[in-house]
Order: C-alpha cells, then structure tokens, then sequence
C-alpha cells in the first residue's frame, strides 16, 4: 500500500508539470491551429535563462528567475509568433509543422553550443523537505508541483471565462473570422496565447528542473508527452490538459512498478492510439463533430 | 543519369558509401512523397517500415535466404503492417494520423530493443551478408552502389508509374480537395489506404538495402527522429514533385558532409536554413527552382481567382 | 628536362591521385636542373611482389604507399645524382631504390615512413548524446599528441591528429572511420560508445587499421576482432571485481540491480547477472531505465520493496545523479554501489548530498591517490582549466599505447603494432605515461589494477585496490 502510495503520488508530482507543457500546447493550437513540435524544447530553455541570469549575469535567483520568465515570453512568445509562425500561416499546417521541427532542432543545439552538452545542477525553489504520508514519501517540490499546476488550471479556466478578454481568446479560437468581423482584435489574441504559453512553458520549465537538472536533450520526451497528454486530455479544454498529464504521469509510474519497466514508456503511446481511435476527442473533450 | 553512374568512379570508399546511403533514402523518400506529398498523409513512421524491413531482410538472408527473396517480403510484410496502420487513417484526420504514426514508430523501437531473443536488442544484429548475384559480388562498394542504383531506378520508375496512373490522379484529387473528390466517386478510404501501405512499402525496400550496405542493424538507427528526418528529406525537396524527395535526400545527407568544418554549429545553421526555406518557399527547393524559372520566363498568369478552386 | 638520361624515381601505391610527392618535388628537380622526375606507379596490395635490386645495387625503388617523399629523401636524391656537375651519368632511366624501404608493397604496412608526420585521428562523439565522453577522450588524447611531438614525435614523425565528430550515431561513425582509413590512418582513436565501436570497428578491421576504443560492453572484445584494442577494462572484466566486495565485504545476500537499457548497460547487466548467480547471492529487484529518464520513482520504489541490502546501479552519470536523489529522498536504506560512474565528480555535483556514501569500483580514477594520475590531473586542468574524467585518461593513453608500441617495433607497420599489442604488458616504470601498468590480452581486451572508491563528505575517495585480472 506505501508503494502504491508513492508511486501515486510521484506520478501525480511529474504529471502536473506534464500537464502545464500541454495547456500551453493546447492554447497554441487552439489560437493558431498550430502544433509546436519545439514544445518540449520550450520547456527545456528558460531554465538555461535562469543559469545565464545566475552564473553569466550574477543575478540573485530571485531576479534571475523573473528575468529567465521575461525573457521566455519575449523570445518564446513573441519571437516566436512574429519571426516563425505568422509568416508562415498562410502557407498551411504541413510547412508550420516542420518549422516547428527545424526550430526544436535549432533550440536544442543553440543550447548545446551556448550552455555546454552537460546536464547543469538546477537550484530548487523549495526547501528540500520531504513529509511522511502513509508510507509514502513526498516532498515540499512534489506538492508544489501540483498545488502550482491546479492553480494555473484554476486560474486561466477563470481568466478565458469571466474576463473579457479571455472571452476574446475563446472566441479567436473557435471561429477567428467572425470573431475579426465581431471587432475582436484577433491577431491581439493570438499573441496573447503565445505568450501565456511561452510563460507556462517557463514555470514548468523552474518546477522540472530541479529534479530533471538543467540539459539540453530534455525537450525530446517533454515534448512528446506534452503532446499526448494534451490530445488524450482533449485538445479543447484546458481541464483536459491537467487530466491527461496527471493521468499519464500516474499511469506511467503505476506501469513502471506494477507490470513492465521495458515498456514503460509504451503505455502513452498505446493510450494515445486508443484514445485516437475510439474517443478523439479526448477524455474530457467536446465534441466538435465533423468539420466540413 | 548518367552522372548516376559515373558519380563514383575514381572516389574514395567513403564517398561511394554516402552516395548508396542518398540512393537508399530517395527510396524511402520517395515512398513517404506518395503518401504525404501526392495523397495529403502525414506519417511520422516511414524509419520503423525500413526497421521492418531492415530487420526482415537482415534475419532471412543470415538464415541463409538469398536477398532476392528476402528483400522482397520484407517489403510485402511493410504493405501489410502498412494497411493494417493506415487503417485508422480512414478514421481521423491530418494531424492525429501525425501522432499515430508517431506512437508506431517508438513502439517499434521499444519492441526491436526489448525483444533482443529476435531482433538481438540492443546489441543489434551484424555480419549481414552481402548480396551476389552469380558472378556479380558486391562485397566491395562500388558494385554495391551499382546494385542499390538498379533498385533505386526501378522502383522510381515503379512510382513514375504510379503517379502518372489513374491511381495517382485519384490521389492528388484526394489532397487537393477531398470533398469534391469523395462526390467524383473516388473511394478516398481505399485510396488513402493504398497510398499509405505503398509509402510504408517503398520504406520497406529503404531498409532491406541498409542492412546489406551498412552490415549490421540496431533498433536506433530506426527511432522516430529517423522518421522526422525523412519527413525533412520529403518537404525541403518539395513534397508532392517527383524529383522533390531525391533532391531534399541529397540535401539532407550530403550537405551535412559540406558543412561538417562548422563543427557544432552546422546543425543550427541547417535547422535555420529548413525554417527559412519553410517561410519563403514551402514547396521546397524544388519550388525554389520553379519560382526562379518562372522569373525568368514569364507564363501566362492564371486568373487568381480560379486558382483555389470552388473551395470553402 | 627529360631526356634518356633522366633518373627516374618511382613512386609506388594505390591510389596513385592522392601522391604528392611528384607535385612537390618535380618543379623542385627542375628548378633544381636535376634530370630527374618522380614518377607514379599504381601498383596494388596484390600486385607484383617488388622490384629486385641490379647486381651492381643501383637499382632501388622508392615506395611510399599513401605520403609523399620526404623531403630529406628527395634532397639526399639530388645530392648523389643531381646538379649540373655531380652526379654519375647513366645511359637509360633506372629505376632507383632505398632498399631499407622497400618493404611488402601492401597497403597495410610502411605508411606514414617517408613522411614527416603519422595521421592518427580522432573518431569521437563531439556532439549528442556522448558529447562529454567523447569531448573528455578527444581533450585527453590531444594533450598525449601535444607532449608527444614536443618531445620529438614517434620514432621523429609529428602525430597529425584530426577531429571526426560522429554525433553518437553509429552510422555516422562508420562512415567516418571509413574516411578516416581513406585519408591514410596509421592507427585510430575512438569511439568511445559501444553502440558506435561495434559498427564502425568492422570497417577498421577490414582495412587492418588498429583501433584504440574508451567502449566497455563486453561483446567488442568477443568478435575475434585482431585490430580492436580498449583502453579501458571491459564490464567482463570489471564487474566481476564487484562480486567480492557484495559477498565478503558487504556480505549481501539479496542484490537489485538499476541498469541502463542500451548495449552498455545490458553489457554490465548480464555480466552481473552470472556472477550473482555464481556467488550464490539472490537477485531480487531487476530494474531496466530509459537512456536519458528522469522520474526514478518507479525504480526506486520497486527496489525498496524488495528488500534489497545492496543495489548495483549500472547508468549513465546524469541517471546515476537522479537515482541517488530520488533515493535519498525515499529513505532507500540499502548501500548503493556502482560500476565506473557512481562516485565521478559529475555525479557528485549533480546530486549534491545525494551521493553520500555511494561505492563504485572503478577501472580509472581521477581521484587516485597515484602521483601518476594526479600528476596527469593536473596537467589536464592546466592546459584545459577544467577537471576531466576517465574518459580524458582513456584518450590519453591509448595515444601513449600507440608511441610506446610503434617505438617497440621500430617502425609504422599496422600489422606488426596489433600484433606486439597482443599479449603486450607496458610497465609503468618503464613507460611512465600509460599511468598504470597495463596489459592486453589476444582479443584486445585490457587488463590493469583498478579501484573501490566512496563517496566521502562530497568528494570521490579510494578505499582500496583491485589487482589486475
């Protein structure tokens, strides 16, 4: 039962920090019916600003962590919708899908090049302490991993529904030319998905590294998982996002314990698959029918 | 063409070994072409059909199957895995078929890893043998370039075939509007699964020539990223043009070898370079070269209007 | 100017596009008013046996199979035969030799002679995922190169060294030692990832290239490979030294083992496997992880359940670091020991506190209490200003093996170096920069004293020594 426990309860920890990447997957694509294949490198990168700031800057943490989360949303939000996805939208998914790509691929070696192909020690945000729940061991990162997560889901369900700007970005998302024909300002809403997900991105990015250490490669599995979580959560809530990560980082750690560690990693993929061909929508998708 | 054949001549071993890789990946290029360029698919699994036939080809001839027989079902199990997977294909749409391949290719790999009692694991299986065909040895690697040139030119020819049959006409209907397509009459599930299991076939000739050039095979060289770079291969070149995958293989293998003096910065400026090509020419080189042509010698403009077609 | 009285100095090999000496050293001739020109010979591995020297001696043939001339020949060429005053008149070209030189005319012996340098390039992962491993081979194996021609080269030739980047695809790698052994390699350094060495080792081995390898897994040096030589022990070799220390020391009667799912780590896995099984010890936890895993949890867990007293962790520096912290952070009571990267100063760094109290046996320590290797320490950090690891060891002597075994010969012939390797003991006292007395048994396999080693208050320290088996 204490190992049960555990696992749960380390899966629901890595889950949640699965769960931020794929909100902001998920706001891009509903924004711009863009899929970021460089999500994962997103998440891999502000913590490199954060060690700039830290050893090349001599920031204090706390000034370096707020200058790695302005400069992530600037390059990664911005940046990234003006110098790569806008040019590129009239040409269709397949030429963006691939820019994602090649830009995952530059990220990842621009921080090779940059930072050193060493996996860099990464400073926790919390004290190290760990509690004792049941037999089971959690600690002060783990908690905060999901109390940071929930809150994001809290919040930006809140802020997309009750504000009117949030509304906008609703709105942009679901039918962008009556929106633009409403007097929404939608290329405003687009960037601000970006930006929202360029700042996700960053927190998780300061909640993972820690335990992950701060490397290069990191985005590769991110990315993938961020993706899947999204899309077996539903691609069209945010709620959904939080249900697949926790879901796949639970599932994950339960698989590794209980049945197989070889083929641990198969489980997403395998539930991906299902999900994809029996419910493609997502768990707790809605569905939107055939498009015509 | 005929630089084809001469292109070895007189060079060094490593040279005539890139020159088979190219040759090997036009192959598998061009399979994903079919399905991407020509039928509007997209499939991330095109490096586990060559695993498959890779692995296929590799047990076979070491049982002592020559490879003429081998190649040959490695290619028609890739068919079938190819319709087996495809199938789903007729149940979602563009991107999620991105991921379902994608989820194929990593479990392949997981499989190819983990069942090392078959696919020898991690360890991988070597002293592949060489194929001979009577007289004709190619232990050494020029024959064997000549060898991978004859399949090479075979199987284009094979997909010219196709592209230029009925079949293909169906398919570009089916990527250029599908609606419209379906109410022609054309059987867009059979089509697209066709189109599908061919591309996955065409992966599977890829990998039973690899595992005679390179002589030894591990689950790897066969992961997803291998798929993106074929995908990369496909689109740089100009997906949808015949000759766009075996320019974007060219590319994709021998431009590496030119910038290697960049050390590690070459693969940022390829990355760097892809993008820009993505933002300013999306139909690849080869649509580079048309713009440039049509710079030069201007046609008759077709009506702007008229150009999408009645679609919504 | 050529005329029938014009010496005619062959110049013998395949493939003759590369020679440079006739591009040299004709214009030289001329400008010299020396009537006589170099003049290519394609003669192949199995071509006519050699050419025999005249009864009165003067018939010699200058071959050099892939390097120009040196320079020293053909200015010693003019001397005897050249100017417009000396020299002895001859009445038809002949064909003129150094006879010590005129070895086998295969392309696998007397490359590098009659040049001034020897190519010995550097086959490494400088990018991907082996990118530390690779950097820290290639910064040690220049460091060897760099003291070795100060001191005058091998046998006088300058070592050329180029850098080959093999991005840890084996694939690339292959390709590369191919090019490499095309550009004329005397010998090759690298790679040091298993997956890549036993790929590319066969392109070295059919061309009779001798390859120094930093890899481990056992099966490199189970391929009857006569070219292959490691710089390292072998997990064959190395884990076993571990089974004593569980079952007498440790006294453990129940093990896990964490190992990483590559041909590394199923390398050391089954090894330690058969020797659990020899010593009588219980394997209760078999713990595979991803190359690269991050979330240990899993692992951890499954190992506390059950009930392990020992854990052999068999993984990569990064995973062996989250490991450790994860299994700080769950209370995992059992001692954990490993094999090569536990106690390294990456691992350390990485996971601070986390690494307390951890034990590797370890085949090249940086931290050895051997004036030999702290010597070398600190040579590394002066000239790079960082610490390395045992792969800048590996690097570094394996370019020393190839001097003092070359020096044993006496001359460049590949052949004769795998073959003097084999069976070869290179004691420190006499060759004082191999570090430690190392061995090498027929299948390239190496044999040196190793080390236990602990993680005390935050540094790697010996607590003892392994002999040489």
């Amino acid at each position: 039962m204490a190992q049960f426990l555990q696992v749960l309860l380390s899966g629901l920890s890595t889950g949640a920090i699965y769960a931020l990447a794929a909100i902001g997957f998920t706001l891009v694509w509903q924004a711009a019916r863009t899929v970021n294949f460089a999500e994962g490198e997103f998440v891999m990168l502000p913590a490199f600003f954060v060690l700039i700031g830290v050893h090349w800057l001599n920031m204090p943490l706390w000034l370096a962590l707020i200058f790695g989360l302005i400069v992530a949303v600037i390059v990664l939000g911005l940046l990234f919708k003006k110098v790569v996805v806008e040019p590129m939208l009239p040409n269709g998914g397949l030429p963006l899908i691939i820019a994602t790509m090649a830009l995952s691929i530059l990220l990842k070696e621009g921080a090779k090049q940059v930072y050193g192909a060493e996996a860099q020690p990464f400073p926790s945000l919390f004290p190290q302490a760990t509690l004792h729940f049941g037999g089971a061991v959690v600690s002060v990162q783990d908690l905060m991993n999901l109390t940071v997560s929930l809150a994001v889901v809290v919040g930006l369900t809140l802020f997309l529904n009750r504000t009117r700007t949030g509304r906008r970005m609703q709105a942009t998302a679901q039918n962008p030319r009556v929106a633009e024909i409403l007097g929404v300002n939608t290329r405003r809403m687009v960037l601000y998905a970006f930006l929202v997900n360029a700042a996700l991105a960053a927190l998780a990015s300061f909640l993972i590294s820690p335990i992950y250490l701060a490397k290069f490669s990191n985005g590769e599995t991110l990315g993938l998982v961020a993706f899947i979580a999204a899309i077996v959560g539903g691609f069209n809530q945010i709620r959904g996002a939080l249900a697949g990560g926790l879901l796949i980082g639970v599932l994950d750690n339960l698989t590794a314990t209980y049945v197989t560690t070889e083929y641990r990693a198969a489980l997403p993929l395998v539930l991906l698959i299902a999900i994809i061909l029996w419910r493609p929508q997502g768990l707790l998708g809605v569905d939107e029918g055939r498009k015509v | 063409m005929a630089a084809l054949i001469v292109a070895p001549l007189g060079r060094t071993d490593y040279v005539i070994y890139v020159l088979s890789s190219w040759l090997i990946f036009s192959i598998a290029a061009i399979g994903l072409n079919l399905t991407l360029g020509y039928a509007g698919q997209i499939s991330l699994a095109q490096a586990s059909f060559m695993g498959i036939g890779a692995y296929t080809t590799a047990l076979m001839t070491l049982a002592g199957v020559p490879w003429l027989i081998a190649a040959p079902a490695g290619v028609a199990l890739c068919f079938v895995v190819g319709l087996m997977l495809g199938f789903p294909a007729l149940l979602v749409q563009g991107h999620f078929l991105a991921f379902v391949t994608l989820a194929f290719n990593t479990l392949f790999f997981l499989v190819a890893r983990n069942e090392d009692w078959l696919t020898g694991g991690s360890y991988g299986l070597s002293n592949l043998p060489r194929p001979a065909f009577w007289a004709f040895d190619t232990a050494r690697n020029l024959p064997f370039y000549y060898f991978t040139l004859i399949v090479f030119l075979a199987s284009a020819a094979l997909m010219w075939g196709v592209v230029r049959s009925p079949w293909g006409r169906a398919f570009r209907g089916l990527r250029e509007n599908p609606i419209r397509a379906e109410s022609l009459g054309v059987d867009t599930r059979r089509i697209t699964l066709l189109a599908f299991a061919i591309g996955s076939a065409y992966g599977g000739l890829a990998g039973a020539l690899i595992s005679p050039l390179v002589q030894y095979i591990e689950p790897s060289s066969f992961a997803f990223s291998q798929s993106l770079r074929v995908l990369l291969m496909v689109v740089v070149g100009g997906s949808g043009l015949f000759f766009g995958p075996i320019l974007g293989a060219a590319v994709v293998i021998l431009l590496p070898e030119f910038l290697r003096f960049t050390e590690g910065y070459y693969l940022m400026i390829y990355a760097a370079a892809v993008i820009a090509l993505m933002v300013y020419c999306p139909t690849g080189l080869i649509g580079v070269g048309r713009r440039l042509g049509d710079q030069l010698r201007p046609k008759r403009e077709a009506r702007a209007d008229l150009k999408l077609g009645a679609r919504s | 100017m050529v005329n029938g009285d014009t010496q005619t100095i062959a110049h013998v090999g395949y493939p003759t596009s590369i020679f440079k000496s006739p591009l040299v050293d004709n214009p030289r001739f001329v400008k010299q008013c020396v009537s006589a020109a170099v003049v290519p010979l394609g003669v192949k591995a199995d071509g006519p046996a050699g050419f025999s020297p005249d009864a009165d001696g003067r018939s010699t043939i200058v071959c050099s199979t892939l390097r120009s001339l040196t320079h020293k020949t053909a200015y010693r060429l003019i001397d005897r035969f050249g100017g417009p005053k000396g020299g002895e008149g001859m009445n038809r070209p002949r064909f003129l030799a150094a006879g010590a030189l005129a070895a086998a005319l295969s392309l696998n012996v007397a490359v590098a002679l009659a040049t001034d340098t020897v190519n010995i390039p550097c086959v490494c992962e400088l990018s991907g995922a082996g990118a530390v491993a690779g950097t820290n081979f290639h910064d040690g194996a220049h460091l060897a190169v760099e003291e070795i021609n100060a001191a005058g080269g091998i046998l006088g030739k300058t070592i050329e060294m180029t850098d080959m980047d093999t991005q840890t695809d084996p694939m690339t790698s292959r390709a590369l030692v191919q090019k490499a052994i095309d550009s004329g390699a005397y010998a090759i350094m690298g790679t040091i990832y298993s997956g890549s060495t036993i790929v590319n080792m066969m392109v070295a081995q059919k061309a009779g290239v001798p390859q120094f390898t930093g890899a481990e897994a056992p099966n490199i040096t189970q391929k009857h490979n006569p070219f292959i030589f490691r710089t390292s022990s072998g997990a064959e070799k190395g884990v076993p030294a571990l089974t004593s220390y569980f079952k007498d020391q440790l006294k453990a009667r129940k093990i896990a083992i964490s190992w990483v799912n590559n041909d590394f780590g199923k390398g050391g896995h089954d090894v330690f496997l058969a020797q659990m099984k020899k010593a009588g010890i219980e394997v209760v936890a078999d713990v595979p992880s991803e190359e690269g895993q991050a979330d240990f949890s899993a692992d951890v867990s499954k190992i506390k359940q059950s009930g392990a007293q020992a854990v052999f962790v068999y993984l990569n520096e990064e995973e062996d670091a989250r490991f450790l912290k994860e299994a700080r952070k769950q209370g995992l009571k059992a001692t954990l020991v490993g094999e090569v990267t536990l106690t390294g100063q990456k691992v350390i760094d990485l996971a601070g506190g986390a690494a307390e109290g951890a034990i590797a046996h370890v085949g090249l320590a940086t931290s050895a209490p051997i004036p030999s290797i702290e010597n070398f320490v600190a040579k590394f950090k002066k000239h790079y200003g960082r610490d390395t690891d045992h792969n800048g060891i590996k690097g570094y002597i394996g370019v020393y093996a190839i001097k003092y075994a070359t020096e044993l010969n006496g001359k460049f012939d590949r052949k004769a170096l795998a073959d003097k390797l084999h069976g070869l003991t290179l004691d420190v006292a006499k060759y004082p920069n191999m570090l430690l007395t190392t061995s090498w048994d027929a299948n390239g396999e190496l044999s040196r004293e190793s080390f236990i080693t602990e993680v005390k208050d935050g540094k790697q320290v010996v607590t003892g020594t392994v002999p040489a088996n």
